[in-house]
């Protein structure tokens, strides 16, 4: 066992761990907390796109997500009063028929693994780097990347909108 | 054991089934909001381990999509329910059953 197999484990470990506290944090329930451990999860999952040798993404992912997505969690939970949260209980008839159907789904997950026969014997040799991608994402996928800049637009217009005072 | 595509297979299955279960389970639209990330990352996971063992880079430029598309969801998302407190006062799903403002 080599060095990138032990990094994939321990990776895989801290996201797993960091992705339960976010939403079962058995010492608190404050969103802030969640939020925080969602930065870890997002992080150790960085690490497993470098080990996949998706370098570009791993960057991307630490830059928006764990930079400007939590930041605009931890804004919002700011702004709201969510101290509430804390004094109430979780139901166990939700966690039972959460639990129900998240293992209904699991087991499905891992039947159709398991029957399935996956064809990547052959030895990876794809480097997800910035200008392989960066090439592929200016030749072939313009549309789709110019289309995605008018959605940002939109979001920021709508998120604009939805934040005034009045809501007309 | 060589780590192949199975066990990014198996990572990404569980991380989605935390996701599904913290939103099934959890009562804060903000944490149900953070699962609903986890579960994008987790079908991200997915992606670029398929990409990766499959020699194709199509999967890792979905991904780079989804990322962009999840934080426009997210910046939207929060505004509505930023909004939605304002209006009444509460972030908790119990409290907002009806579907009027």
């Amino acid at each position: 066992m080599g060095l990138p197999d032990i990094l994939f484990y321990v990776f895989a470990f801290l996201t797993l761990l960091c992705g339960v506290l976010v939403i079962a944090n058995p010492f608190s329930r404050n969103p802030v907390t969640s939020a925080m451990f969602l930065v870890l999860t997002i992080i150790s999952m960085a690490g497993l796109f470098v080990l996949l040798h998706a370098f570009f993404l791993a960057a991307v992912q630490i830059i928006v997500y764990a930079g400007a997505v939590i930041v605009l969690f931890l804004f919002v939970i700011m702004l709201l009063d969510l101290k509430e949260e804390q004094r109430r209980k979780i139901k166990s008839f939700s966690v039972a028929t959460g639990l129900l159907s998240v293992g209904a789904i699991v087991a499905i997950f891992l039947k159709s693994l398991g029957s399935t026969v996956l064809n990547s014997s052959s030895l990876p040799t794809l480097e997800g780097d910035t200008a392989s991608l960066g090439k592929l994402l200016f030749t072939q996928y313009v549309l789709p990347f110019e289309v995605i800049s008018i959605l940002l637009l939109v979001a920021m217009v709508g998120m604009i909108l939805l934040s005034k005072k009045d809501l007309k | 054991m060589q780590v192949g595509l199975e066990h990014y297979l198996v990572v990404s299955f569980l991380l989605f089934a935390l996701g599904l279960l913290g939103v099934i389970t959890r009562r804060n639209l903000l944490v149900i909001y953070m699962s609903l990330e986890l579960m994008l990352n987790a079908a991200n996971l997915a992606l670029v381990a398929f990409s990766r063992f499959n020699n194709n880079l199509n999967g890792q430029i979905l991904v780079f999509f989804i990322i962009t598309v999840a934080a426009a969801e997210v910046a939207v998302g929060l505004a509505l329910i930023v909004a939605l407190y304002r209006k009444r006062q509460t972030a908790h799903v119990e409290d907002l059953t009806l579907m009027k403002l």
